[in-house]
């Protein structure tokens, strides 16, 4: 032995893959047979063939990243009602044509739906055969050794005298064998096989993604989600009359509404005052509500907090906003109560300027609407402008402009209460009038102009908007999402390989193939050739000498 | 709850650490550009002289990475939270896990250590702009981010970011070492000095096809991690936005991104659509990362609105 035992045969290559260099994993049906006449069922054998390729899948999975871009450009009815509604009235003429594209509807749209039902039907094609594939590997023994292991990615070729010959094949199959590898051996030869499990792994995402797609299907179909805005004291009763707005899954029953209640007693919110550049920033919010179900006399006390919903019979309870609500009460001129009670007022700006709403319809002499202004902490700008200072209700003022005139509420066309079409009527205090707005703060009464009446300013009040959401599927959802996360893990980092021991006339070769990416394929066989050395000394030593 | 005092003066230190580190970076950009350089003409008398420069080059870098470090801690010490919570911050913070997985991954693959240049150039420009145009001063954070998935879902996003961009370098350095305009250039482009610069210079990375591999190794790693920032993404949404999935704009891109290299993985495995195509769509997905950090959180409208600008 006057030359090195291992002579490599493998420059080009350093690692595991095959002669491109490239990871090839998975099954790859691109081999188009030559089929010179097809038949009917030819053609439906090559659509199938060619809908489950793995070409059809990448190509589906681009054009749905694609496809899904104009979903965050565009608003969408799902998560921006409101935002679709402004873009129709900033473009009248392209708006309705692009809804025709459904293109405010993206997700749900006929096309996208296309898309990844297509991608879907091209997953299960490429799976299916694939679990039967596998399940035939896993039986059967590792593929013999082919004629030539010299073509193999990694490679080495052992000078050996007979009595090593005699043992190496044995000792190789323990050897291998404790590495976790299935093994079969010849007279000749040792085959081995490890890494079933990349497979398996692969075949656990796929099923598992097909697991998500139906629990979010089902899950939606059965889900509702109901919003409602609660003032500081009011209860909200479960039932579909019980919510400002509903959004019910396809399947929803209106029995799936399971009876309870639930009062907003106490809402607090934190503010910081204490950091210069952090004022106002919102710390906590913390409302407290009291939840009875039917049929007990007592309500149990709980805290819904942003991140911290509150479970309740059949759904939970979730804190999605929060603004001012003032109380106030009117008298008209004849002195009767034409409006009492909370107003809730929408925030403008950080500093929780708030807009509201009243109209007044049942008043005497003249029905009026007002349009108010709210400032937490008030303060003048130097145009005279009011503003807030911070959100907290430090000095909180409220200003009134008045609107009297046919309100239109007799009509029948269903109005926002949070807006007041002002066209048509006559506005009495603030703006070009010269009369000045109304300013209130809490327990101070004002005069109406013109006799009208009345308006005091109770009390101030905080609301909180409520969402109470249902969806059975999403516990389903987040297991197969798991599973799924597991099988990518196991079918990424898993090495699949086979490894071949086999005898040459000079002494032994060993050669091994990776499918799919395999860093360590070359020192898999450094390290096997380095274990299947003699253990005896003087062997070992002569050996030790000839590699100096 | 308990009121939280921010640290105005240590905040405004920990911007100097910033500072330090985009001068050290700067610095170690220009000593590894003139190695490589020097590497591509001297090939034989300036390898030891070249090999100094690039030690000198990583050290440098080593010792940005520490006042960078040094940026971020203040930053967190500060508002006595994670270092993460607006744009700026992602930013640093981001940037830091970028070239600390750069440098420890000089030790596994050697080979990584080419797109240093690359790397140190990258950061030094995302520092600058989350300096210039992103810094917003400390704050604390709002109920809806005030939540252990904060720790979870951002440490794993950045990670995942962070590998996705080292594969992008690779990729990027793959589809130059392959152009065909470099390899076989026609015309007078080929005689200028610049121009065989560049050909030595991309003579001394590494073989297209371990280029080619590891990034793939980078990208499986970052897909994976992204898997679990969407998982975990969702699993919060539904707690703090009271559904799983509703299709936000960010939602929406963090899919758009998880579905691209989904196609990048298909795409290796597809006969025809491996080496440029794939180191193609590898540049396509990192795009889409840096679209959805940058246009996305600026002008998209939607429920992350953290960027406190």
């Amino acid at each position: 032995m006057a030359t090195s035992r291992h002579s490599k045969k493998t420059a080009a290559l350093e690692t595991g893959t095959t002669k491109t260099g490239r990871p090839e994993d998975h099954v790859s049906s691109e081999t188009e047979p030559n089929q010179p006449i097809l038949g009917f069922t030819g053609w439906l054998r090559w659509t199938w063939r060619q809908v489950t390729s793995m070409r059809t899948a990448l190509f589906l999975l681009l054009l749905l990243a694609a496809a899904a871009i104009p979903g965050s450009i565009f608003p969408q009815r799902s998560a921006d009602p409101n935002g679709v509604t402004t873009y129709f009235q900033q473009n009248p003429t392209s708006a309705p044509v692009m809804d025709k594209f459904q293109l405010f509807d993206v997700y749900s749209s006929s096309w996208f739906s296309a898309i990844y039902i297509l991608l879907f039907i091209s997953l299960i094609g490429c799976v299916v055969p694939r679990i039967g594939v596998h399940a035939r590997a896993l039986r059967n023994p590792p593929a013999a050794t082919p004629r030539n292991l010299e073509r193999m990615p990694a490679f080495t070729s052992v000078e050996a005298g007979d009595s090593e010959r005699k043992t190496v094949l044995s000792r190789a199959q323990t050897l291998l064998k404790s590495g976790g590898y299935r093994v079969v051996a010849d007279a000749e030869s040792v085959a081995a096989e490890r890494g079933y499990w990349r497979e398996t792994g692969n075949l656990i995402f796929h099923i598992a993604l097909v697991g998500v797609l139906i629990s979010v299907g089902v899950g939606g179909a059965y889900s509702y989600s109901g919003q409602r805005v609660l003032v500081e004291g009011d209860t909200f009763v479960n039932n579909l009359a019980g919510y400002d707005s509903f959004n019910p899954g396809i399947a929803f029953n209106e029995a799936q509404l399971t009876p309870f209640s639930a009062t907003l007693e106490d809402f607090a919110v934190q503010y910081d005052l204490l950091n210069k550049t952090n004022i106002g920033t919102p710390l906590d919010f913390r409302a407290k509500v009291s939840v009875r179900q039917q049929g007990q006399k007592t309500s149990s006390q709980q805290v819904i907090r942003v991140n911290e919903p509150v479970e309740v019979p059949g759904s939970k309870i979730y804190l999605t906003g929060n603004g001012y609500a003032p109380v106030i009460t009117i008298h008209d001129g004849d002195g009767n109560i034409a409006f009492s009670g909370p107003v809730v007022y929408l925030p403008q700006d950080a500093n929780m300027t708030s807009l509201g709403v009243i109209k007044v319809p049942d008043a005497k002499p003249s029905q009026f609407g007002i349009l108010s202004f709210f400032y937490p902490t008030v303060a003048t700008l130097k145009t005279g402008a009011l503003t807030s200072f911070t959100p907290e209700a430090l000095d909180p003022v409220i200003t009134m402009n008045i609107y009297k005139g046919n309100l239109g509420l007799d009509s029948g066309i269903p109005s926002n209460v949070f807006s007041l079409a002002v066209h048509g009527l006559d506005q009495l205090t603030g703006g070009k009038t010269g009369v000045k707005s109304i300013e209130l703060r809490p327990g101070e009464t004002a005069n109406l102009p013109k006799g009208m009446g009345t308006v005091t300013f109770d009390e101030l009040r905080r609301y909180a908007a409520l969402d109470i959401d249902y969806n059975p599927g999403q516990g389903f959802v987040l297991v197969f999402a798991l599973l799924a996360l597991l099988g990518l893990i196991m079918s990424l980092v898993i090495p699949r390989r086979r490894v071949w021991v086999k005898l040459s006339d000079s002494g032994y070769q060993i050669g091994a193939l990776a499918r799919g990416d395999d860093p360590q394929l070359e020192r898999v066989v450094a390290e096997l050739a380095l274990a299947l050395e003699p253990s005896d000394p003087v062997v070992a030593a002569d050996t030790e000498k000839d590699k100096r | 709850m308990k009121l939280v005092v921010l640290n105005e003066g240590l905040s405004k230190l920990s911007v100097l650490g910033i500072y330090a580190a985009m001068l050290l970076y700067a610095a170690a950009f220009v000593i590894l550009a003139i190695h490589l350089s020097r590497a591509a003409t001297d090939y034989k008398s300036g390898a030891v002289r070249s090999t100094r420069l690039e030690t000198l080059g990583t050290w440098f870098t080593v010792a940005a990475l520490a006042a960078h470090g040094l940026g971020v801690m203040g930053r967190a010490v500060a508002a006595q939270r994670v270092p993460w919570a607006n744009m700026y911050e992602f930013s640093i913070t981001g940037t830091f896990v970028v070239v600390l997985i750069f440098l420890v991954s000089q030790f596994v693959r050697k080979e990584v250590r080419y797109i240093g240049t690359f790397v140190t150039g990258f950061v030094v420009l995302i520092l600058g702009i989350a300096t210039n145009v992103y810094y917003v001063e400390v704050k604390t954070l709002m109920p809806a981010l005030n939540n252990y998935w904060l720790l979870i879902h951002v440490t794993v996003a950045i990670l995942a970011t962070a590998f996705f961009n080292i594969a992008a370098a690779l990729s990027i350095t793959y589809l130059f070492k392959t152009a065909k305009w470099l390899i076989e250039p026609k015309g007078k482009i080929a005689e200028t000095r610049w121009f065989k610069l560049l050909q030595r210079v991309l003579s001394r990375f590494p073989e297209e096809n371990v280029l080619e591999r590891t990034s793939y190794r980078f990208n499986i790693i970052g897909f994976i991690l992204w898997s679990f920032t969407l998982i975990a993404g969702a699993i919060w949404a539904e707690r703090a936005w009271h559904r799983y999935w509703g299709w936000d704009t960010k939602e929406v891109w963090t899919f758009i991104i998880w579905t691209i290299y989904a196609g990048y993985l298909h795409a290796n495995a597809t006969r025809g659509w491996t080496g440029k195509r794939s180191a193609w769509l590898v540049v396509v997905g990192f795009s889409a990362i840096v679209f959805n950090f940058t246009i996305v959180n600026l002008y998209f409208k939607g429920l992350h609105v953290y960027s406190g600008l």
